[in-house]
């Protein structure tokens, strides 16, 4: 039989392709409509937030920052509970990572601040002080893409009916509710916050990356 | 029969990706070495100012090496290896001739374009698929092409049995073709919401879990199809060629072939051990990733054998040094994977520095290896010159091969003892450390491996500027060599 496939490219290339393609339907289909169900509660990410999460992956916080905790007793002492898979239905892409350069982040936002962000992203050293970290400076002054974050919204809610505009849910609404909604979260934020740039830019409607950033992070529970 | 005496074969495209091959590997080790040294050194992530941070870098070295250095690799050995195992010229086809070229130059501008776009931040944020979707539509065209050229040369081709090298081509094709379709399904956000936002702007189709799944399944098996399955091709072909000996088995070649086409695939979930996705997925990535040692070693061993009664060769021609340590390497590497991918070790090693460690012994000891011996090889074939100093060659052997040990042995210690000191609790059970003295400890050998990184690119660059002396100015050659390649 080889010998026979060795003479014939076509049923060759076919043989291959099925040998490898099958492992991929039965690992990955059986449990898929299961692993796509949020846990109870679960709310899909506001505007601002997608525009952090944006943020998080436009300087790639991926190639060091993992989202994921393991569960064992050293993790959720660490970082808190054991992720749950429900608690990832919105996140396209997920983002869990697979190296630890620096801590955890999944549950960031039950221990770390938006003043505590704001030190650490424009000096890493100036609240951990061996910190290997580089400093994010530029996410001071250049300034968040909310409408791409809105569209992001808008097709996640058509194409993959994230529930958006739910009563007690995440209201999305039209471009310019989505904006004002976005500007005053963002005023919240920047309420904690000292650099005079980053207020003034949020003031005047414009919102810098490390506002959304800090959305994000305070998200992440 | 034909006489192949009488085959001319045309090179062309062949020389064009050598050319980047040697170029985009050092740029994408230049690259490493310098996120390399930001580890230990962190005052370097500031000299491009956004642009040079570690985070921002670290894709645009993963991605040159791969797609800018492997793929160029693989792509030159192929238009070499394919008209010589086929028995058919390029020069036969004006059309191949042409979707060759077409191929080489839609590839290097694409590769530019794509550069560009991770500097500039444009990310889907999945390892090794980082690319949004307008450089995705790129790359398929790129790969199609590549795969006209495949199955037009074998189209035309005068010895009807395909040889092994043949084989595995093949199967890089239609795995990589396979794995980066689906992992990179994406709906472009603009054209959804009517024109909002920016145009390269995609959301994955897959959410959390699912996403999980599908970019590990193809994660690790854009491994085996980059770097396993086209180096495999190769060191099946040049081995023999260089050394003149025949491969010793065919029966371990079927064996090694279709058992690592059919058990590759099902080890991708070892990469999300203890995450959310359920345990018997969990199981059967590390059940499979420990099978997957008998079709990786059955090629290397293979290659080990078909050295057998000759390994005289060893000490005499560098480029049987070359080979035979990769396929060496190779067995290193394929046994280590396996090792972490038992779960109680992995709850170790997972998210330490003995992961980079891992992808690091087979790339740098198996994949650049071999590819670097490829090229010498084609060399005095393609340019019709001698190679240009075996001295030189000798020398980054040694040089090259002491940097990839440094790196291994420094990310081994590294990674465990992080991976010990995160879980280490003292007497009452409290944790011992906190995160910052699990960085602060690791500084010596983040400083190792950025010296390895050093003396690898100088390696790298020895082995570029002999091929370059080859190319342009050493001893021409009246006939070409049969076996071993000459070289002054």
């Amino acid at each position: 039989m080889f010998h026979w496939l060795e003479k014939n490219p076509f049923f060759f290339a076919v043989g291959v392709f099925l040998v490898i393609a099958f492992a991929g339907l039965i690992e990955i289909l059986p449990n898929f409509a299961e692993a796509s169900r949020p846990v109870v509660g679960l709310k899909p990410y506001t505007v601002l937030e997608l525009a952090g999460k944006e943020v998080y992956k436009k300087d790639a916080c991926i190639a060091c920052h993992s989202q994921l905790i393991r569960p064992f007793k050293a993790e959720t002492d660490r970082y808190g509970q054991y992720s749950l898979s429900g608690e990832y239905a919105y996140d396209r892409p997920f983002l869990w990572g697979s190296k630890r350069t620096g801590p955890d982040l999944h549950r960031i936002g039950n221990y770390r601040t938006t003043d505590w962000h704001e030190n650490h992203m424009w000096d890493p050293k100036s609240v951990v002080p061996e910190s290997i970290m580089p400093a994010y400076k530029h996410q001071f002054t250049n300034i968040a893409d909310l409408e791409t974050a809105y569209a992001e919204a808008v097709t996640v809610k058509k194409v993959f009916n994230t529930p958006y505009d739910t009563p007690n849910g995440v209201k999305l609404g039209t471009w310019d509710e989505a904006k004002a909604a976005a500007l005053d979260e963002a005023k919240k934020i920047t309420a904690d916050m000292k650099n005079q740039n980053v207020k003034d830019a949020v003031a005047a409607g414009n919102i810098p990356e490390i506002v959304a950033l800090i959305a994000y992070l305070n998200r992440l529970k | 029969m034909q006489s192949n005496a009488a085959l001319e074969y045309d090179y062309s495209v062949a020389k064009l990706f050598t050319y980047t091959t040697i170029l985009f590997g050092f740029l994408g080790m230049l690259i490493g070495t310098l996120i390399a040294a930001q580890l230990a050194f962190p005052e370097l992530n500031y000299l491009l100012g956004e642009y040079g941070t570690f985070s921002r870098l670290r894709p645009v070295h993963t991605n040159t090496v791969i797609f800018g250095f492997t793929v160029s690799g693989v792509f030159a050995t192929f238009y070499y290896v394919g008209q010589r195992v086929l028995k058919v010229s390029m020069a036969e086809s004006k059309f191949l001739m042409f979707i060759g070229k077409l191929h080489f130059w839609l590839y290097f501008i694409g590769a530019l374009l794509a550069t560009i776009s991770l500097l500039l931040g444009y990310s889907q944020s999945k390892e090794y698929a980082q690319y949004e979707w307008p450089i995705d539509v790129v790359i398929v065209v790129i790969w199609v092409l590549w795969g006209v050229s495949v199955f037009g040369l074998i189209g035309i081709r005068r010895e009807k049995a395909l040889y092994i090298s043949i084989w595995y081509y093949i199967a890089t094709f239609l795995g990589i073709a396979m794995l980066y379709l689906f992992n990179n399904m994406a709906v472009p956000t603009y054209f959804v919401s009517g024109g909002l936002g920016n145009i390269m702007h995609s959301v994955s189709m897959y959410s959390g879990t699912n996403d999980a799944l599908v970019q590990w399944w193809y994660g690790h098996n854009a491994v085996a199809f980059g770097f396993t399955v086209p180096i495999v091709a190769m060191i099946y072909y040049f081995l023999p060629k260089e050394s003149g000996q025949a491969i010793y088995s065919y029966k371990l070649s079927l064996l090694s072939f279709w058992g690592l086409m059919f058990i590759y695939l099902w080890a991708g979930s070892h990469h999300l051990l203890w995450s959310t996705v359920p345990d018997w997925m969990q199981t059967m990535g590390s059940v499979f990733s420990v099978v997957l040692i008998l079709p990786s070693w059955g090629s290397a061993i293979n290659m080990l054998l078909t050295m057998k009664g000759e390994w005289n060769q060893l000490t005499e021609n560098p480029l049987i040094k070359f080979m035979v340590l990769a396929s060496t390497f190779y067995m290193l590497s394929t046994l280590e994977g396996p090792i972490q991918a038992i779960k109680s070790v992995n709850a170790i090693a997972h998210f330490t520095d003995w992961i980079p460690g891992h992808v690091h012994d087979g790339v740098l000891g198996w994949v650049v290896f071999m590819i670097m011996a490829g090229l010498f090889h084609m060399a005095p074939r393609m340019f019709k010159r001698e190679i240009y100093s075996k001295k030189l060659l000798e020398a980054q052997f040694w040089l090259q091969t002491t940097a990839v040990v440094l790196y291994f042995t420094s990310m081994w210690i590294a990674g465990i003892t992080q991976g010990m000191m995160w879980r280490a609790v003292d007497e009452y059970g409290n944790l011992m450390y906190s995160f910052i003295d699990t960085v602060t400890v690791l500084h010596p050998y983040y400083a190792i491996r950025a010296l390895s990184g050093v003396l690898y690119l100088v390696g790298f660059l020895m082995f570029a500027y002999n091929m370059y002396k080859t190319m342009t100015s050493s001893r021409e050659l009246s006939e070409e060599p049969q076996f071993r390649s000459p070289m002054a």
